[in-house]
């Protein structure tokens, strides 16, 4: 059929544009074409950075990320669903206990069958614990490739694919670019497939409830957000501005609170399913969620680029208030933060509106939320991706300062080769002949600030790489990619949080292609 | 045939009047650009493949770069003390002791002759992928020179077939070995000898061959093409070019073997360089015609032993791998390297009688290629990797027809197979998978929307409806069947046979692929010998 439809309709040459005719031969396939193809190769690079070290590998008593996950594996596929989260003698909590919703522990438990069955040593109970070997290191790098292609892949198609139905698009290429910037998003497949992490899950679901959500399938994409939520609580940094979008649109219908209640039931019943087993008794479920909610673990960790840990340097937070005190000042901090962003949604419900929305709202959760971790960046690159199109310098710039503040923690896992690898991969994408024009970003101010900061950052890796810091301040060069870091992003949040406000054109998208014809 | 062809010329002359003139000048600059970005990706790819698995031949090449640092000149081919002596001719050498101050530079237990032995620090992995990725500058270097007279759209899909060769990376960049910047080496002559600089042409092959010999199996078709099409014009002329030619080779292998004949060690490094000791076949079949002619053998027994016939079961196998100086076959006769050299030769001379009829610039990368063909389907104990030795120029020049596109098509990917048991752990299958996947996903688009779009004719622009139908990229069912049947090999190698057979007959799957391999190589070289003797 897709044949038939180019042979009617033979494309222009478009030899009057160099860098679209680049991938004229591709694009004219029409976007499965391209995303079979982009795909095949977001997978290889996905690959190929698994084959480099996870985090905490060969590295006891604690290890890292995969002795969790893998630790996950092995108490669930071992222990009845009530004792998951329960602390007891054979499930000791103090070692890796599950502290993500039980999404993640359906996941862990399927996951665990998988490898029980080639390789059982790694999952046995007890004994298992600090397992590493070639065939184990293996399973589990594939068990995530196979979430990233299963749910991560797929949701970005489906999103692609409402997201440019009926947009007027000139140049198929664009969508391509998108399409690789989306899947090839460096900082993803270095937590994913280099540190390890199943992040492609959570956000896989995610992108799903967009798209359903851009397609005005409200109920559906409460489901898969509801989901997402499930999988990691993470996903709650979207969550603001679901819920004002979707409330400001049941606003504006006939019935709303008929709508509410639908969408509110949607919710609850994907809840409940997710919950089940642990509704029984109302001290199991709080058992479950204070597993969820580590206060214990403080206001922040390590050196992330957030308000509070760059603060610190001049306050010190963790001294001067008790817990208590804390939870609520971040707790007002972060709904402040989101409030604006929050209030536009429901007071104009537009579709546009809320990716700057979901950008806003879970930037606002990164800066200012309680125990935010340097790979919580992720969640505000993800609609950052979905916006690459009509900002394309937001995406990049986040990007960059994003890696740029993973950093010391990729340096801590051995990771540096794919993080320069990918790094570049990135850049390169960004700037790959064909792909959008972007040429109102590059201004002339603008653009040696760029330059400078850029320098800044090369010289910083070498000098992190290379010189050891003052023993006075050993964590010197971490504070000082952190602040560079923090600046960028709230220069970032600020920006597209005036982007919200500002009424926006028609749409960008057919205005561009207009002045491309 | 004939016909089809003609047609082809018409519409790829449409395709060159759609560009408009003045289009070109200020796409030259852009060009360059594009093909950094693209050489850019796949560099990037290939460093994430740093810590992949590498073959014995990553210590090899260790071993190289510390004999040539830490001996002089004169025992550089006499050296044992590693089993994986110098067998390389000395431009190659030359080439470790260059890398080898850098090696030194970085981490001195690299080059020691002792300490270094198997050494396998991340440092040793860095030096030597890197100087791997490094040196394929070249080879991108040589894709460039090659295509830049062709149209926009050409280019870019070359590149793509070329710059992002799958057979490279896993030879290259898993495997380990230096085939790149060779390959480069070769491209870099036959551009030359396209664009009608023979002499540079003539150098950079004379140059090749002292870095690697087994690209000399196409010396016979440059010494026959560089006769008859640079060193003619008269008697006298034509001499005075042959002596110039042939000076400028002589100085070549001067530079290189000159060192060794004035050490008195010219017979030591001849000796290293051909090893005839080792068996026709390599470990591993290459997929060629010995293939068939061991299996034809293996049949034969068997169906005399069942008549009643007594028949001496051969003393060495071929399965063990090493094969000595006994008769492995059965009943036909035994294979000495003077038939192999024979074969091959007679093989190429439809291809000399080419090049001396009628020596073409625009013909000479089909005739190196067929040559490299004929080197791996009857040659003595070859590799699967000389595969690329044809492979990647005939990458240049797939999209000259339809028909060359769909033979492309085939032989890359079958090709590409036929590498898979270099890599036989279980990290690197899904590597290979996607990149064999991935160069097939990008091969059937580009070529079938090269070749599938509809050209309108010419001036009958009336009649626009009623467009030519031009040879359409389409693979027949014999062809999809066979392609298929791929799949179904591997999964018989992989999955099943560990299921059904377990550990016995190891050598099974192999056999099956490169048996499997050996019908397209067959096929391959078939098409490309009919295309030159219709051509003749």
């Amino acid at each position: 059929m897709e044949k038939m439809k180019i042979r009617k309709n033979p494309p222009k040459p478009k030899f009057s544009d160099p860098d679209t005719g680049i991938w004229s031969w591709i694009v004219q396939r029409g976007t499965v074409a391209s995303f079979i193809c982009i795909s095949l190769f977001a997978l290889l690079v996905r690959v190929c950075v698994s084959l480099h070290p996870y985090s905490g590998a060969g590295n006891p008593p604690k290890y890292g990320d995969y002795e969790a996950q893998r630790h996950w594996m092995e108490i669930t596929i071992n222990l009845p669903v009530k004792e998951w989260y329960r602390n007891s003698t054979i499930n000791d909590l103090n070692y890796w206990g599950l502290d993500y919703p039980p999404l993640t522990a359906y996941q862990s438990y399927f996951h665990g069958l998988i490898l029980r069955c080639f390789d059982p040593k790694s999952v046995s109970l007890y004994t298992s614990r600090g397992y590493e070997s070639y065939i184990g290191k293996l399973l589990m790098r594939w068990t995530v490739l196979s979430s990233d292609a299963l749910i991560f892949f797929p949701a970005v198609l489906y999103f692609i694919n409402v997201y440019y139905s009926g947009k007027p698009i000139k140049e198929k290429t664009s969508v391509a670019w998108h399409i690789a910037l989306i899947l090839l998003n460096p900082c993803l497949i270095l937590i994913d497939h280099g540190h390890f992490q199943y992040n492609c899950i959570s956000l896989g679901l995610t992108v799903a409830a967009v798209a359903a959500i851009l397609s005005d399938r409200d109920v559906v994409g409460s489901v898969l957000f509801s989901l997402a939520l499930n999988h990691k609580q993470m996903s709650a940094y979207f969550a603001p501005a679901f819920f004002s979008y979707l409330l400001g649109k049941c606003l504006r219908q006939q019935n709303p609170v008929i709508e509410v209640a639908k969408l509110g039931l949607a919710v609850l019943g994907t809840f409940a399913v997710v919950w089940s087993p642990y509704l029984y008794s109302a001290e199991a479920s709080l058992e479950v969620l204070s597993r969820l909610a580590p206060f214990e673990r403080g206001i922040y960790e390590d050196y992330v680029a957030n308000f509070w840990c760059t603060t610190s340097i001049l306050v010190k937070w963790k001294r001067l208030l008790n817990m208590q005190p804390l939870k609520l000042l971040s707790l007002t901090a972060t709904i402040s933060a989101c409030l604006p962003s929050m209030i536009q949604l429901i007071w104009k419900p537009k579709k546009s509106s809320f990716l700057y929305g979901l950008l806003n709202s879970a930037l606002a959760f990164y800066l200012f939320s309680f125990q935010v971790h340097e790979k919580s960046i992720l969640l505000p690159l993800l609609p950052a991706s979905f916006l690459a199109m009509e900002k394309p310098f937001v995406l990049l710039w986040l990007t960059q300062n994003a890696l740029v503040s993973m950093f010391p923690l990729l340096t801590r896992d051995k990771l540096i080769i794919p993080y320069i690898a990918l790094h570049g991969l990135f850049i390169l994408l960004y700037h790959s002949p064909g792909g959008r024009q972007h040429k109102k970003e590059t201004q002339s101010s603008f653009g040696t600030l760029r330059l400078f900061l850029l320098s800044c950052f090369l010289v910083l890796h070498v000098v992190y790489l290379t010189i050891a810091p003052p023993r006075k301040y050993p964590f010197l060069f971490e504070a000082v990619i952190m602040l560079l870091c923090f600046s960028q992003f709230v220069v970032i949040f600020l920006y597209t949080n005036t982007k919200q406000w500002t009424p926006s054109k028609p749409s960008a998208l057919s205005t561009e292609a207009k002045k491309h014809l | 045939m004939n016909h089809r062809k003609l047609r082809h010329n018409s519409t790829t002359q449409n395709q060159n009047e759609q560009i408009p003139a003045a289009s070109i000048p200020k796409t030259c600059g852009n060009q360059l650009y594009h093909f950094l970005w693209f050489s850019l990706i796949a560099t990037c790819t290939k460093l994430l493949l740093i810590p992949a698995y590498h073959s014995t031949d990553f210590e090899v090449h260790r071993n190289w770069l510390a004999l040539t640092h830490s001996l002089p000149l004169s025992q550089w081919y006499s050296d044992e003390t590693s089993p994986w002596t110098l067998d390389y001719p000395p431009f190659f050498a030359y080439f470790e002791y260059f890398l080898s101050f850098f090696a030194s530079m970085l981490d001195p237990t690299i080059v020691h002759l002792t300490d270094g032995l198997n050494s396998k620090s991340h440092l040793t992995i860095l030096f030597q992928r890197l100087s791997v990725t490094l040196s394929d500058a070249v080879l991108f270097y040589g894709i460039y020179r090659i295509t830049r007279k062709l149209d926009p759209k050409q280019k870019y899909l070359i590149w793509v077939l070329a710059v992002w060769a799958p057979g490279l990376i896993i030879v290259d960049h898993l495997h380990f070995q230096y085939n790149g910047f060779l390959l480069g080496m070769l491209l870099i002559s036959l551009s030359a000898l396209e664009n009608g600089e023979d002499l540079l042409g003539g150098f950079a092959f004379a140059v090749l061959l002292c870095f690697k010999h087994l690209f000399a199996v196409a010396a016979p078709v440059y010494f026959v093409y560089l006769l008859r099409h640079y060193c003619r014009g008269g008697l006298v002329k034509g001499f005075g070019r042959l002596v110039v030619m042939g000076s400028v080779v002589v100085a070549v292998f001067a530079a290189a073997y000159g060192p060794f004949v004035y050490n008195g060690q010219i017979h030591q490094v001849l000796r290293r360089m051909f090893p005839f000791g080792r068996g026709l076949c390599h470990a591993y079949w290459a997929p060629n015609f010995w293939v068939f002619y061991i299996m034809f053998d293996k049949l034969l027994a068997f169906l005399l032993v069942k008549m009643g016939f007594h028949v001496k079961a051969p003393t060495a196998s071929f399965t063990g791998g090493l094969v000595g100086d006994s008769s492995p076959f059965a009943v036909l006769p035994t294979i000495t390297p003077l038939i192999s050299l024979v074969l091959v030769l007679l093989s190429i001379s439809p291809c000399l009688l080419k090049a001396w009829r009628d020596p073409k610039p625009s013909a000479v990368t089909r005739l190196v290629a067929y040559a490299y063909s004929c080197g791996f389907m009857f040659g003595w104990h070859v590799h699967e990797k000389a595969s690329l030795h044809f492979v990647i120029p005939l990458a240049i020049i797939a999209l000259k027809s339809v028909e060359d596109a769909k033979h492309y098509f085939f032989l890359s990917i079958v090709s590409c197979y036929s590498l898979f048991p270099l890599l036989y752990e279980a990290q690197e299958y899904p590597i290979k998978v996607l990149l064999l996947l991935l160069h097939a996903a990008l091969m059937w688009f580009g070529l079938s929307s090269y070749f599938g779009a509809y050209v309108p004719k010419g001036d009958e622009r009336s009649h626009s409806s009623a467009v030519v139908r031009n040879a359409d990229f389409v693979i027949g069912w014999f062809g999809k069947s066979y392609l298929m049947g791929i799949v179904v090999v591997d999964i018989c190698g992989q999955f099943l046979h560990p299921v059904v057979l377990g550990n016995k007959l190891p050598f099974l799957p192999l056999m099956m692929i490169s048996i499997y391999s050996g019908f397209g190589m067959m096929y391959s070289w078939i098409w490309q010998l009919k295309w030159i003797i219709g051509s003749i």
